[in-house]
C-alpha cells in the first residue's frame, strides 16, 4: 500500500511537471470555463428565469459542477497518448504497483481541479457572484467539487484506455456528457423543462451535486441532496476505479 | 535465488511459446535460449512474431500456452519479481516527450523505488555515458531520433538489469546513430547483460548476434549462430567482374571445372559456387588469364544473412522486398 502511495505520488508529479510545457490543455481549464461563464451571464441569463436567485449565483455553483466533470479529461487525454506513444509499455514493464499509473493521474486531476475551481470562483466574485455561506460551507462546497471531480477522473481514466486515439477520448467523451451536463439544473432550473426530460433531470446525479452546491454555497433548501452528491460520487469511484484498472491490466492484449 | 549473469543455465529460455490474437496465430510454438553475458538476436519480417515475443517475456502479455523463464524466473508466476530484473527498449521510444531527459530517468529510478536523491545520482550517470548530459535539461520532444533512442536505453538501464530486451531498437535510426547505438549493446555484452534482440537488419543480427533465431509466421525456422546458418545455404561465391560482357560466355567456360555447379551468367558478371575458400582467386585470375579474359574485379564472398532468408522462407527479410527470381537461384 505504502509502495502504490509513494508510486502514485511519482506519477502525479509527472502529470503536473508537464501540463505547463503543454500550454493548450492549461487553457482548457482557465480561459475556455471563463468564456463559458461570460457567455451565460451575459447571452443566456436575461433570459433565462430562476426565481429567487440572480442568474449569476444561479449560474456559478452549475458551471463549477460541469467544469469540475470534465476535468477529468486530461486523464482520457494522457492515457490514451500514453498508450500510443508506448509509455503505457514502459510503465507496465517496470516493478510499479499496477494501480498507480492511473491513481497519478487522478490524483494530478485533483490539482488541476482545484485551479479551475478557483479561477471560476474568481471569475464569478468580479460580475457578480456572492456567497450566502460560512467558510465551512464553503470549504465543503469545494471538497463535494473535488470528489465529484475525482469520480469523473476515474469514469474518464476507463475511457481513455479503452480508445484508439486521444481525439477519439475527446469525441466520445464530449458526446456522452456534455449533453448529461445541461439536462440538469446547472443551467436553468428543472422545472422549465418539457415532463419527460424533467424525470431524467431529477434523477441525473449532475443535478444532485448541483443541488447540494447551491444548499451549501446558497443557502438553498438541501434536501438530501448533500448526501445525495457524496453517495453519487462515492458510487462512481466504486464502480469506475476498479473498472479502469482491470482495463489498465488487459490493456497489454492491444 | 537464480544465480545471475555466472553462465549457470540459459538467462533465457523459452518452450513452445503460443499468443493468439483473435484468429490470427501470432505465435505457434517459439522455442529460444539464450545464455547469460550472450545476445540472441531474433530476426524475422514484419508480423513473424517478434514484438509478441518480447512483450510476453517482458511481463505485458501472458502466452496462451508454452513457458518462458528469464533470469530464472517464470515470466508469468513471477512476473512481479520478474519486472525488477528487466530493461525494455523499443522501436518507439518510449519516453515522456513533456518531460526532460533527466526527468525521464529520476522518474523511472523512482518508480523502481529507488529515493529521489539515488535516482538523480543514477541519472546523471546513464545521461553521462549516453552522451546525453549537455542536453539532459531539454525537454524529450527537442531531442533527435538517435538521442530519444539512447535515453529510451538509458531509461531501461536504470535499474542494471541483467536481461535485456531489445525491440527494434535501430529501426528507423541513421547510419551513424544505429553504429553508437551498436558499440553502446556490445558494451552491455561485455559487461555481462544478456540482450534479446528482435532486428528485421540482417546485418544488426551478424554484428551483434552470438546466436540468431529466424522467425517467421510465429515460428522459428532456423537457429544457430550466423556462421551456422551461412553454412545451411553452403558454400563460397566466387564473383568475377568482367571488363566485356562480350567475354562472359568465355569467362564461364574457363571457370567451369572449379565448380560442381553451372556457372551464372549476368551481363558482365560470373558467379560459381566453389566448396573452398584458400587458392580460389589465384587459381581463378589463372584460368581467366589463360582464356584471354580481361577481368575488372574478382572476390570470394560468404552467403550473407540475406541469402539465408532467402532459402529459408522464400522471401526476404527487408520489407516490402520481392522474391527476386535471380536471388532465389542463388540461395537454392
Amino acid at each position: 500500500m505504502t509502495r502504490l502511495a509513494a508510486d502514485t505520488l511519482v506519477m502525479a508529479e509527472r502529470n503536473l511537471v508537464r501540463l505547463p510545457r503543454a500550454p493548450d490543455l492549461l487553457i482548457g481549464f482557465t480561459i475556455q470555463p471563463i468564456m463559458f461563464v461570460l457567455l451565460f451571464v451575459y447571452v443566456f441569463g436575461g433570459a433565462i428565469s430562476t426565481p429567487g436567485y440572480d442568474y449569476v449565483d444561479f449560474l456559478i455553483p452549475g458551471i463549477l459542477v460541469q467544469n469540475i466533470a470534465f476535468g477529468g479529461f486530461v486523464t482520457a487525454l494522457g492515457l490514451a497518448d500514453d498508450l500510443t506513444k508506448g509509455l503505457i509499455d514502459r510503465f507496465r514493464s517496470l516493478p510499479t504497483a499496477r494501480a498507480s499509473v492511473l491513481a497519478g493521474r487522478t490524483v494530478a486531476d485533483l490539482v488541476t481541479n482545484t485551479l479551475s475551481i478557483v479561477v471560476l470562483v474568481a471569475t464569478g466574485l468580479v460580475i457578480g457572484f456572492s456567497f450566502h455561506a460560512s467558510v465551512l460551507e464553503i470549504l465543503g462546497g469545494v471538497a463535494l467539487l473535488l470528489l465529484f471531480g475525482f469520480a469523473f477522473s476515474w469514469i474518464f481514466a476507463l475511457l481513455g484506455l479503452s480508445v484508439s486515439s486521444p481525439e477519439a477520448a475527446n469525441g466520445i467523451g464530449f458526446t456522452a456528457i456534455f449533453p448529461l451536463t445541461f439536462i440538469s439544473s446547472a443551467f436553468v432550473p428543472v422545472e422549465s423543462m418539457p415532463t419527460g426530460l424533467q424525470t431524467f433531470a431529477e434523477l441525473n446525479p449532475f443535478t444532485v451535486v448541483v443541488d447540494a452546491m447551491r444548499a451549501l454555497w446558497l443557502g438553498a433548501p438541501a434536501g438530501d441532496s448533500v448526501w445525495g452528491a457524496v453517495a453519487w460520487s462515492v458510487a462512481l469511484v466504486a464502480v469506475f476505479a476498479p473498472l479502469a484498472v482491470a482495463k489498465y491490466r488487459r490493456t497489454a492484449a492491444r | 535465488m537464480p544465480s545471475i549473469g555466472t553462465g549457470n543455465g540459459p538467462a533465457i529460455s523459452v518452450e513452445g511459446l503460443e499468443k493468439s490474437f483473435g484468429a490470427v496465430r501470432a505465435l505457434d510454438g517459439v522455442d529460444l535460449e539464450a545464455a547469460a553475458g550472450t545476445v540472441l538476436g531474433v530476426l524475422g519480417p514484419n508480423g513473424a512474431g517478434k514484438t509478441t515475443t518480447v512483450r510476453i517475456l517482458a511481463t505485458l502479455l501472458e502466452p496462451d500456452g508454452g513457458r518462458a523463464c528469464v533470469a530464472g524466473l517464470d515470466v508469468v508466476r513471477d512476473a512481479a519479481a520478474l519486472r525488477a530484473r528487466i530493461g525494455l527498449a523499443g522501436q518507439y521510444a518510449a519516453v515522456d516527450e513533456q518531460l526532460t531527459g533527466r526527468e525521464n530517468l529520476v522518474m523511472v529510478g523512482r518508480l523502481y523505488g529507488e529515493r529521489r536523491g539515488s535516482a538523480r545520482r543514477r541519472a546523471d550517470e546513464l545521461l553521462e555515458r549516453f552522451h546525453l548530459a549537455e542536453d539532459a535539461g531539454r525537454i524529450a520532444k527537442t531531442y533527435s531520433g538517435g538521442m530519444r533512442r539512447r535515453l529510451d536505453l538509458a531509461a531501461a538501464l536504470v535499474a542494471r538489469p541483467p536481461v535485456l530486451f531489445l525491440d527494434e531498437p535501430t529501426t528507423g535510426l541513421d547510419p551513424r546513430s544505429r553504429l553508437e547505438l551498436w558499440e553502446t549493446i556490445e558494451g552491455l555484452v561485455a559487461d555481462g547483460t544478456t540482450v534479446l534482440l528482435t532486428t528485421q537488419y540482417l546485418e544488426e543480427a551478424d554484428r551483434l548476434a552470438h546466436r540468431i533465431a529466424v522467425v517467421d509466421h510465429g515460428r522459428v525456422i532456423a537457429d544457430g549462430t550466423a556462421d551456422d546458418l551461412k553454412d545451411r545455404v553452403g558454400g563460397e561465391r566466387l564473383e568475377v567482374h568482367l571488363v566485356d560482357p562480350a567475354d562472359a560466355p568465355a569467362a564461364a567456360a574457363a571457370l567451369a571445372p572449379m565448380s560442381d555447379e553451372a556457372p551464372q551468367v549476368e551481363d558482365a558478371t560470373v558467379r560459381v559456387m566453389v566448396q573452398r575458400r584458400s587458392g580460389v582467386i589465384m587459381d581463378a585470375a589463372g584460368r581467366l588469364a589463360d582464356a584471354g579474359v580481361g577481368v575488372d574485379d574478382v572476390a570470394v564472398r560468404r552467403p550473407t544473412l540475406d541469402d539465408v532468408f532467402l532459402s529459408l522462407t522464400g522471401h526476404g527479410a527487408a520489407p516490402g522486398e520481392a522474391p527476386a527470381g535471380e536471388r532465389l537461384e542463388v540461395a537454392a
